[in-house]
C-alpha cells in the first residue's frame, strides 16, 4: 500500500534532520542536501507529485511540503555555519584588531603637482621634454634673446661653471633644444630643475622645479594663449577660480603677462589674507607670445609661426595648492612630510 | 621704485581714483604694484608747536624742560629727551589727550618729577621716516596749532612699484602719471616751481663753452650729450617743507636744498642731475673721459681705482666724478658752497653699465643710465633743476648754458602692421582704433600717411623718446595690447593640433620607476644638487661661486644626499625610513662639453620590513629585503642582471657600499649598484638598523620593449624537491647552473626555498633545497620521464662537487 504524501513528507522530515544533524563535515552535510533538498532530491520527487492530488487536497499538502522544506532548510543552514565558525573566527575574536599592512610609499607633492599639470595640457596635445640642467649661456642667454650684458641677465643671480657654461637658470632652454630638433607644431612642456643664487629660507631655494610650456604653429594668437592658461587654471584650480593677465617683461616673450589667479585661500577676498597678502590674487605664472627674435635665433619663420610660451613653479604651487608653509620642507626628506601626500584624495 | 599718490596728482590735474583703483591700474597696464603703504594718516592729534623756551631738566642730564606754544595762547610745559631741541624753532607736537599713529595716547605726567603736558615728535614717531634721533624740525613757516599734516602735504599713500627691465621710464613720477593719465583720458602737466629759467643754449658738437665754463666730450658714443647751467651766489641751507615732504614720500631723505633739488627733478622727470661746487672745479672746465690709471673718492668716502673702460668726469686736473653713478667728494656742494655747476647729460647705457661694475656701484643714476634715459628731455629737465634750486636756494643763474653733444634728431618711427596685429593678437583693430590706443601713450602718428590695400597696411609710429625700450614692431604689439587691456581680449576657442614633439623617453622612464617605487613602499624625496666636495667622488663639477663654503660641488651620486637626508630622519627620531629619488648627477669630463650629466635613481632603507603587527614582530629589513627590492626593480624594469659585484668600478659609489654588495648590468656595462650601506658612511643612533642603498641609471630602464602572449600552461606539472648537502664555498648560484645544465628542457622552474646548517650538517658543508617543476608543452609527462631527469641531475651534481642527498 502505498504512503500518503503528507506521511512521505513527515518521514522526509524526520530522516533529514537527523541525517543533517549527523553529517560530520561540510562535504557530508553537502551530500544530505543533495539527497533531500536538491533538484532531484526526495524532497522535489514527492512535491512533484502533489499536482496528481485531487483539487482540494493539493493546497495542505502544498502548504506541508513547504513548510517541511523550510525546516530542512534552515536546519542546513545553522548545520553548515557551526562547520565554518571554528575555521572563520581568529583565536582572538576580536575584528577591531588591525590588520597586516605593508609600507605605504608615495610620489613626491611637487611631483604630483607636475603630473597633474602634465595631464592637464596633454588634452590640449602638449607632450613632454626634456633638457640638461647644465647649459651652454647660448640655449640659456642668448638664444631667448637675453644679451649677457643686459641688465635682463643680472635678474637671473646666475651660478655660472666654466666659461660658456652655467646652471640653467630657468627651464627655457629646452625651448630652444626643441625647437632646433623639431618642426612646427610644438607642443611641449619641460619639469624639471632650475637654479638660483637665491639663498635657502622659507620661500626661495637655490634650486627649484620649474616648468615651461611653449606652443609654436601657424595660427596661435594671444586670444588662444589666454585660452590655453584659462583652460588649465579652471581645470586645476578649480572652475570658480578666475584669472587675471598684467603686463610683464620676459626677453623672450612679447606681449608678457604675468598671470594671477584668484587666492584659493580667500577666495580672491583680500580680506586680511596672509596667503596672497590681501590682494586677492596669487602668481602663478610668467607668460607670453614667443619673441620674433627667439624664433629668428632657431631657424623658425617668424611671419609664419606664432607661439606661446610659459613658466611656472611647480614647488610654489604644490606649497599653494597643500598649504605648505615653508619650502625647506620640500628637500628634507623627512618621511612625515612625505606620507603625507600618499593618501587618497590630494 | 616708490612714487608718492599725491605727487602724481599734482603731474595729472583731474586724477580723482582713489589709491587702491590707482595701484590696480599700475598692476594692469604696465608694472606690478608691490605694495601700497599710506602715511600721514592718522595725524588728526597732531599740530605744529612752536618752542619759546628751554632749561635743563633739574633732575636729568640728557632731559629739558621746554615752553611749547601749541596755537592756544596757553604755553604748555613739555619734557624733552631730544638732543635737537631749539628755541625758536617749529615741531609736531601732541597734545595731552591725543593720540599717535598706531594709537599710542599721550597724557600729562610727570617725568623724574617735572609736569610734562604734551609730546614733541620725531619722524618716525609720526611714521613719516626712520629718523628717530631727534625730533622733527620744520623748516616753513607756520602758524603754532596748524594742523601738521595739512601743513606738509599729508597724508599720502606711497606706491611701490616693481619695474621690469624695459620700463624704466616708470622711475620717474611722470612716466606713471602719463600712464595713468592714458588710463583715465587726462593730460599730464608739470607745476610751476615759481622761478623761470629760459637759457640761451651755446651748442658744440663735442666741445662747448659758456657761463664761464668749458665742456669737452671726448667721446660722444660713451656720453652722448652733456649740458650745463651756472647758479651763483645760492645759500645752501635745508630744503623747504614741501620739498622735504616729496622726498620722505617715496621714501628719500632729504640732504640739503641743492641736492634736493637735483633729487626732485630725477624722481619727476627720470633725469639724473648733479650738481657740482663750481669753486672746486678746476677751470672750470668738464672733460668727459676715460679714466687713465686714476683715483677718486666719491661722495660716500670709497676710494675707487679707476677701471680702465670707466668714464669719468674730470676737470682740468683730475676726476670729480663717476661718469652716471656718482658725484667726487672733492667737488660736492657743502654748506659753504656759492656757486654750482649743474650737470644734466646722457651716459651711453652700455658704458654707464661698465663704470658702476668697475667700481662695485649701483646708484639711482646708474640705473637710470644703464637702461637708457630720455635724451631729448634733457633741456626740459636741467631747466627745471635750475628753477627749482633758484626758488629753493636763491641766487642768479647765468643766462647762457652749455649744451654739448648731439642734438637728437627726429624721434625713431617703427612700422607697425594691423594684419600683424591681427595674426598675434586675434584682434581686428583698424588704424583709427590703434591710434587711439597708441597716441595717449606718446606714440605719434604721421599726417598724411599711405593707406595701402587692406591686410597690407602698414602704420608708421613716431616712437616718444622716454620709449627707449620700444625699437620693432613687437614692441608696439605689446602696446596695443597693453592699452587694449589684456583681460579684455575675447575669449574664443581656437583649433589645436597635438604636437609634432613625442614625450621624451627621459619622462616615460620616470614615471615608470615612481610608480614601482613608490608601490614597493618608498617615499619620494627631493633633494638639492649642491654637496660638499667630500661627498663626491672623482672630477666633481665645482661651482665658481657657492652660495656656502661647504656646499662647492654639484653631486656626482645621489646615495650621499639620500643618506643625509636618512640623518635628517634620524634627527627626528623616525627608524624607518625608505626614500627615493631620481635626479641628476654630474662629472667633469676632459672632453668639450666639458660636463656629463646623468639622470640617476637612488633609494635608501632602513628600519622595520614591514609595519609591526599584533600577530609578532617583524624584523628590520635586511640583506635580503634589499636583494629582493633591486631584484623586483631590475626585472620590473628591465634593467639588465643583478649579481654579485665589488664597489668601485661604477662611478662614484666605491666606498659608500659594503664589499658585499651587488651590481646591475645590461649589455656587459654596469649600470647601477645595490648593498648595505657602508656604517662609517651614516652618522645612525645606536637605535638605527642597517641602512641599505640601490642606484642606478635612469636610460637603464627599459621602454617599449614588446611585449608577446605565451600559451597558458593546460598539461599538470610535475613537481620533485632535491635536498643537496654542499660544501659552503659552492654558491647557490653554482649549483643552480650544474642543474639547469643537467636539465631536460622540460624543467620549468628553480626555485631554492630552504637553506639549513646544522643537526645532520658537517661543518663547512650546508643544506639547500630545491623545488623543480617539470612540464611538457603537449603532454602529460610519466613518472619515469621526470625520475630520469632528476637521475641525471643528481649525477652532475656528483661530478661536480662534493655532494650527499637528503631525504627522498
Amino acid at each position: 500500500m502505498e504512503e500518503s504524501l503528507p506521511g512521505r513528507l513527515d518521514r522526509i522530515r524526520d530522516t533529514g534532520l537527523s541525517a543533517i544533524e549527523e553529517a560530520g563535515d561540510a562535504p557530508a552535510l553537502e551530500d544530505v542536501r543533495v539527497e533531500y533538498l536538491g533538484r532531484s532530491g526526495r524532497l522535489a520527487d514527492v512535491l512533484g507529485s502533489i499536482r496528481d492530488l485531487p483539487a482540494d487536497e493539493r493546497p495542505g499538502v502544498g502548504q506541508l511540503g513547504n513548510a517541511v522544506k523550510q525546516a530542512l532548510s534552515d536546519a542546513f543552514d545553522a548545520r553548515l555555519s557551526s562547520f565554518e565558525a571554528p575555521d572563520a573566527v581568529p583565536s582572538v575574536t576580536d575584528p577591531t584588531l588591525p590588520g597586516r599592512r605593508q609600507w605605504r610609499g608615495g610620489k613626491h607633492p611637487v611631483s604630483l603637482v607636475v603630473e597633474e599639470i602634465c595631464d592637464i595640457f596633454r588634452e590640449l596635445g602638449f607632450t613632454r621634454a626634456a633638457g640638461p640642467e647644465i647649459e651652454t649661456e647660448w640655449h640659456n642667454f642668448t638664444a631667448l634673446n637675453i644679451p649677457l650684458d643686459h641688465p635682463a641677465a643680472d635678474m637671473h643671480d646666475t651660478f655660472y661653471l666654466d666659461e660658456g657654461y652655467v646652471l640653467r637658470t630657468h627651464t627655457s632652454p629646452v625651448q630652444a633644444r626643441v625647437m632646433m630638433n623639431h618642426p612646427p607644431p610644438i607642443r611641449i612642456l619641460a619639469p624639471g630643475l632650475a637654479y638660483r643664487r637665491d639663498p635657502f629660507d622659507a620661500s626661495h631655494a637655490p634650486a627649484f622645479e620649474q616648468m615651461e610650456g611653449l606652443a609654436v604653429d601657424e595660427g596661435i594668437d594671444f586670444v588662444e594663449f589666454r585660452a590655453a592658461i584659462d583652460y588649465f587654471v579652471h581645470r586645476f584650480f578649480g572652475p570658480s577660480t578666475r584669472t587675471r593677465f598684467r603686463p610683464s617683461y620676459f626677453p623672450f616673450t612679447e606681449p608678457s603677462a604675468e598671470v594671477d589667479v584668484s587666492c584659493r585661500i580667500c577666495d580672491g577676498s583680500g580680506s586680511s589674507c596672509s596667503a596672497c597678502k590681501s590682494t586677492g590674487w596669487m602668481e602663478i605664472m610668467g607668460s607670453g607670445m614667443v619673441h620674433p627674435r627667439v624664433f629668428e635665433a632657431l631657424g623658425i619663420d617668424s611671419e609664419r609661426y606664432t607661439g606661446y610660451a610659459f613658466g611656472m613653479g611647480p614647488a610654489r604651487i604644490a606649497m599653494l595648492r597643500y598649504r605648505i608653509p615653508d619650502i625647506r620642507l620640500l628637500y628634507e626628506g623627512d618621511v612625515a612630510f612625505l606620507s603625507q601626500f600618499s593618501g587618497g584624495a590630494a | 621704485m616708490n612714487v608718492s599718490v599725491n605727487w602724481l596728482r599734482a603731474l595729472v590735474p583731474g586724477l580723482d581714483s582713489s589709491v587702491s583703483e590707482l595701484a590696480d591700474e599700475m598692476s594692469l597696464r604696465a608694472v606690478p604694484v608691490e605694495s601700497v603703504m599710506d602715511f600721514g594718516a592718522d595725524l588728526d592729534d597732531v599740530v605744529i608747536g612752536r618752542v619759546e623756551a628751554v632749561e635743563k631738566h633739574p633732575n636729568a642730564d640728557r632731559l629739558t624742560l621746554c615752553r611749547v606754544d601749541d596755537g592756544s595762547g596757553q604755553p604748555l610745559a613739555v619734557v624733552c629727551g631730544a638732543p635737537n631741541v631749539e628755541v625758536g624753532a617749529l615741531y609736531p607736537f601732541v597734545r595731552p589727550g591725543g593720540t599717535l599713529p598706531g594709537g599710542f595716547k599721550i597724557e600729562s605726567r610727570e617725568i623724574r618729577g617735572e609736569a610734562s603736558h604734551g609730546m614733541l615728535c620725531s619722524e618716525k614717531e609720526l611714521g613719516l621716516g626712520a629718523d628717530a634721533d631727534g625730533i622733527m624740525k620744520l623748516d616753513g613757516e607756520y602758524a603754532p596749532g596748524v594742523a601738521f599734516g595739512e601743513a606738509l602735504g599729508v597724508p599720502d599713500a606711497r606706491l611701490e612699484l616693481d619695474l621690469t627691465p624695459n620700463r624704466v621710464d616708470l622711475a620717474g613720477h611722470l612716466g606713471v602719471a602719463r600712464e595713468l593719465a592714458a588710463a583715465h583720458g587726462l593730460e599730464t602737466t608739470l607745476p610751476d616751481l615759481g622761478a623761470r629759467w629760459e637759457p640761451e643754449w651755446v651748442d658744440g658738437e663735442t666741445a662747448a663753452a659758456a657761463a664761464g665754463v668749458l665742456v669737452e666730450i671726448e667721446s660722444v658714443e660713451r656720453c652722448p650729450r652733456y649740458l650745463a647751467a651756472v647758479v651763483r651766489g645760492i645759500q645752501v641751507g635745508p630744503s623747504p617743507d614741501w620739498l622735504a615732504a616729496r622726498l620722505r614720500a617715496v621714501g628719500s631723505r632729504p640732504i640739503n636744498n641743492v641736492v634736493d633739488a637735483t633729487n626732485y627733478v630725477l624722481l619727476e622727470l627720470n633725469q639724473p642731475l648733479h650738481a657740482f661746487d663750481l669753486d672746486r672745479v678746476d677751470g672750470p672746465e668738464i672733460r668727459v673721459r676715460t679714466a687713465d690709471g686714476e683715483s677718486l673718492t666719491t661722495l660716500d668716502g670709497e676710494v675707487h681705482e679707476l677701471g680702465p673702460d670707466s668714464t669719468v668726469i674730470a676737470d682740468r686736473t683730475v676726476p670729480i666724478a663717476l661718469a652716471g653713478v656718482m658725484g667726487g667728494a672733492g667737488s660736492q656742494v657743502t654748506a659753504e658752497t656759492t656757486n654750482l655747476l649743474i650737470e644734466c647729460a646722457a651716459f651711453a647705457p652700455a658704458h654707464a653699465r661698465v663704470t658702476a661694475r668697475q667700481a662695485g656701484l649701483s646708484t639711482d643714476a646708474s640705473y637710470r643710465f644703464e637702461r637708457g634715459i630720455d635724451e631729448s628731455g634733457l633741456e626740459t629737465a636741467l631747466q627745471r633743476c635750475v628753477e627749482l634750486i633758484l626758488n629753493v636756494a636763491g641766487g642768479v643763474a647765468d643766462p647762457q648754458a652749455v649744451r654739448a653733444g648731439r642734438i637728437p634728431g627726429s624721434k625713431a618711427v617703427v612700422n607697425l602692421r594691423p594684419a600683424r596685429v591681427r595674426q598675434l593678437l586675434g584682434l581686428r583693430l583698424d588704424a583709427d582704433h590703434l591710434k587711439k590706443l597708441l597716441e595717449p601713450l606718446g606714440f605719434e602718428f604721421p599726417a598724411g600717411q599711405e593707406t595701402d590695400a587692406p591686410g597690407r597696411a602698414v602704420l608708421q609710429v613716431g616712437v616718444p623718446g622716454w620709449r627707449r625700450d620700444v625699437t620693432e614692431e613687437v614692441d608696439l604689439l605689446e602696446e596695443v595690447a597693453r592699452a587694449y587691456g589684456y583681460d579684455s581680449f575675447p575669449q574664443e576657442p581656437r583649433r589645436v593640433r597635438p604636437s609634432s614633439v613625442p614625450d621624451d623617453p627621459m619622462w616615460l622612464r620616470r614615471d615608470r620607476v615612481a610608480e614601482t617605487m613608490a608601490t614597493r613602499g618608498l617615499y619620494e624625496a627631493r633633494s638639492l644638487s649642491f654637496v660638499p666636495e667630500s661627498l663626491t667622488a672623482r672630477d666633481p663639477v665645482q661651482l665658481k661661486m657657492p652660495l656656502s663654503s661647504e656646499e662647492t660641488c654639484l653631486r656626482t651620486d645621489l646615495l650621499p644626499g639620500l643618506v643625509r637626508r636618512l640623518e635628517h630622519n634620524y634627527s627626528r627620531g623616525r627608524r624607518d625610513v625608505r626614500l627615493f629619488e631620481i635626479g641628476s648627477v654630474f662629472q667633469r669630463v676632459g672632453a668639450e662639453p666639458p660636463f656629463a650629466e646623468q639622470v640617476r635613481v637612488g633609494a635608501v632603507l632602513t628600519g622595520a620590513s614591514s609595519p609591526s603587527h599584533w600577530s609578532g614582530a617583524a624584523g628590520d629589513l635586511d640583506l635580503w629585503d634589499l636583494k629582493g627590492l633591486a631584484e623586483t626593480v631590475v626585472e620590473g624594469l628591465g634593467l639588465g642582471q643583478l649579481g654579485p659585484g665589488e664597489p668601485g668600478d661604477w662611478p662614484g659609489l666605491g666606498g659608500w657600499l659594503v664589499p658585499e654588495s651587488y651590481e646591475i648590468v645590461r649589455d656587459g656595462v654596469i649600470v647601477g649598484r645595490a648593498g648595505q650601506i657602508a656604517p662609517r658612511r651614516v652618522d645612525s643612533p645606536p637605535w638605527a638598523g642597517a641602512v641599505f642603498g640601490l642606484e642606478f641609471e635612469l636610460d637603464a630602464v627599459a621602454l617599449g620593449e614588446p611585449i608577446l602572449y605565451r600559451e597558458l600552461p593546460v598539461l599538470p606539472a610535475v613537481p620533485r624537491d632535491l635536498s643537496v648537502v654542499l660544501p659552503e664555498t659552492v654558491t647557490a648560484l653554482q649549483a643552480e647552473d650544474v642543474i639547469r645544465a643537467a636539465a631536460p628542457e622540460t624543467l620549468e622552474s628553480l626555485d631554492l626555498f630552504d637553506v639549513f646548517v646544522g643537526e645532520d650538517i658537517e661543518d663547512g658543508q650546508r643544506s639547500l633545497g630545491w623545488r623543480l617543476v617539470f612540464r611538457h608543452p603537449d603532454r602529460t609527462l610519466t613518472d619515469g620521464e621526470v625520475e630520469t631527469a632528476m637521475a641525471s641531475i643528481r649525477t652532475a651534481l656528483e661530478g661536480s662537487f662534493d655532494v650527499r642527498f637528503r631525504g627522498s
